[in-house]
């Protein structure tokens, strides 16, 4: 394989910005979901298996195999355990609704 | 009909950027609690578009083998993900790093078996950074995870030289990698450099304290989000090179706010050895332990009750001894009790309280604490001076005033939650002796307006919840 230098600089600038915009991004997120945050970007970095899924469409030998499989597991674990954890998670932040509900009822008077 | 025959042959790349976007909505979306659910999807969805689009573009032969693997990874992700209790969050965050990570590295593995020795400079510098990258956030993760687990002590393992040997560790995966350069046909250094990275993964790691997981769990996830961006670059995907960099950026911002919090720098969180001097002072020190407790005051439960039952305004500090008690549920319900006795209560969450970034919120919003009434530190500091009671529940080097004024304190300059200038400070606490994990005697426990409450902070809280209602 042979990387060309013109493909290197497109993807330096690609990472750059899309660094810059991922610092943007998690700047504003509220302390509060720092945790759901940590696990959400968890399950994407299991976008690795894309890169499995590519090596193993050229794996020859069954070693390469076997690594290209078991890292889909492990992506996989990755993938479906980060998503349903955050959703669990998220599902847990409440408001107050009888505050909410007190306060109409102050309109109301 | 030319048309759609080119439309197909970009479909896939078309599926990528559409992946791209999701993943770029899905953080911007996790910004506020309003859309973070919306946010997930967003992201578990363009994982899916990827997968498909991959699946798509490069015609898989071994469709059994990946149903195989899916269904096996699938099934073990579900079930850590139900199964886990909510206070056990750090560590599976931890275990699902040392997964990621471990999957970028095989990936890179993979690729310089199939393509030795022919690899050009370029390839074979990113593939050697990805593969170190890779497999010492592997080790670190795995334990991150043990310490957590408290599988291993959560103390720092100190020995002579240990900075020395780490660099050499790290050092030599790096050297490795540059004859791997020059020579990419020679396997025994590949193999060499994976296990330098593996060792300096649990050397790194090791070395530093439970205390300080916050940070380290934020670097590692910085640390797994890069090397998938580095396979990016081996393998020439945009996709990865996108995805890679937003958590990569996004580890990184939340290490900076830890490390913000604490005061301290990567390099002293990641070197320094923080919390070591715990047992020589804990056991040497036995006198000093004792001159302390003489000046401590403690309060019964039943003496406690009244203060916050009678109280305007209490703000509760948890930390994490609250996550070990399983204290949540009785902490959300003696603020219900003090509620409806009319006392305004909040909650005051420090950025590094508890094992990861946004722990105590998480397990305040499983008790249904709702979540307005939890308040960041800059938000609430000016009040405890108006407040009648500051209730501590299992937090310590986070409350302590020494930080603000000791500067021969190791946490001197750490922003601390300044509950001290409360009318009264109540403090709850397994037992009289012990530090905090800074390793140090806390002074606020001294200070004229303090009590301690000794007792698991559950039974405590619930005997609470008990007396106050019976007033």
């Amino acid at each position: 394989m042979e990387m060309l230098a013109s493909d290197l600089i497109t993807n330096l600038l690609i990472f750059l910005l899309a660094s810059l915009l991922g610092l943007e991004l998690i700047r504003h997120v509220s302390k509060l979901l720092h945790t759901p945050l940590m696990s959400l970007t968890n399950a994407i970095s299991s976008v690795a298996m894309v890169a499995a899924l590519i090596v193993l469409s050229y794996a020859d030998r069954t070693f390469i195999v076997v690594l290209a499989v078991l890292a889909i597991a492990c992506a996989s674990t990755n993938a479906i355990g980060g998503f349903m954890i955050t959703e669990r998670i998220l599902r847990m932040f409440k408001r107050d609704d009888n505050k909410k509900n007190d306060s109409k009822r102050d309109d109301k008077k | 009909m030319t048309f759609i025959a080119s439309l197909a042959s970009v479909l896939p790349e078309l599926l990528y950027v559409l992946s791209a976007v999701l993943f770029i909505l899905s953080l911007r979306w996790m910004s506020e609690v309003k859309t973070s659910r919306r946010g997930n999807l967003a992201g578990a969805v363009g994982m899916l578009v990827a997968v498909i689009a991959t699946v798509f573009a490069v015609g898989l032969q071994q469709y059994s083998l990946v149903v195989l693997a899916l269904i096996i990874g699938g099934i073990a992700g579900a079930l850590m993900a139900l199964k886990m209790p909510m206070t056990a969050v750090p560590q599976r965050t931890a275990i699902s790093h040392a997964f990621g990570a471990l999957a970028a590295a095989l990936v890179g593995t993979a690729e310089f078996f199939h393509n030795t020795p022919n690899i050009d400079a370029f390839t074979m510098a990113i593939l050697g950074l990805e593969v170190i990258l890779g497999y010492l956030t592997f080790t670190g993760s795995i334990i991150a995870f043990l310490k957590l687990q408290e599988l291993i002590s959560g103390r720092p393992m100190i020995y002579p030289y240990r900075r020395v040997i780490s660099i050499l560790v790290l050092g030599g995966a790096l050297v490795a990698g540059i004859f791997l350069v020059l020579n990419p046909s020679t396997i025994w250094l590949f193999v060499l450099m994976v296990l330098l990275s593996l060792i300096f993964g649990k050397l790194l790691v090791l070395s530093i304290g439970a205390a300080d997981m916050p940070t380290v769990i934020a670097i590692l996830n910085s640390f797994a989000g890069l090397s998938a961006a580095g396979l990016g670059f081996v393998l020439n995907n945009k996709l990865l090179i996108v995805a890679g960099a937003l958590d990569g950026s996004s580890g990184f911002i939340l290490a900076l706010l830890m490390c913000k919090a604490m005061n301290r720098s990567f390099a002293n969180v990641l070197f320094g050895g923080f919390g070591s001097a715990a047992k020589a002072e804990g056991s040497g020190g036995s006198e000093g332990v004792h001159a302390v407790q003489k000046t401590m005051k403690s309060m019964d439960v039943e003496e406690a009750a009244p203060l916050l039952a009678y109280a305007r305004s209490v703000i509760i500090v948890p930390g994490y001894g609250m996550a070990v008690a399983q204290a949540q549920h009785a902490v959300h319900d003696l603020m219900d009790m003090l509620e409806a006795k009319g006392v305004k209560v909040h909650f005051a969450i420090h950025p590094v309280a508890g094992r990861m970034p946004g722990h105590m919120n998480v397990l305040l919003a499983e008790a249904d604490v709702p979540y307005e009434q939890l308040k960041e530190m800059d938000a609430i500091n000016h009040e405890f001076k108006h407040t009648d009671v500051a209730l501590v529940v299992g937090a310590n080097d986070i409350v302590n005033p020494a930080a603000t004024h000791n500067k021969g304190s190791p946490i001197y300059g750490m922003p601390i939650l300044k509950v001290h200038e409360a009318k009264t400070v109540l403090v709850i606490k397994r037992s009289p002796g012990g530090v905090g994990f800074a390793g140090i005697q806390n002074e606020l426990f001294t200070y004229p307006n303090t009590s301690m409450v000794y007792g698991d902070a559950k039974e405590v809280m619930n005997k609470l919840v008990q007396c106050v209602k019976e007033i």
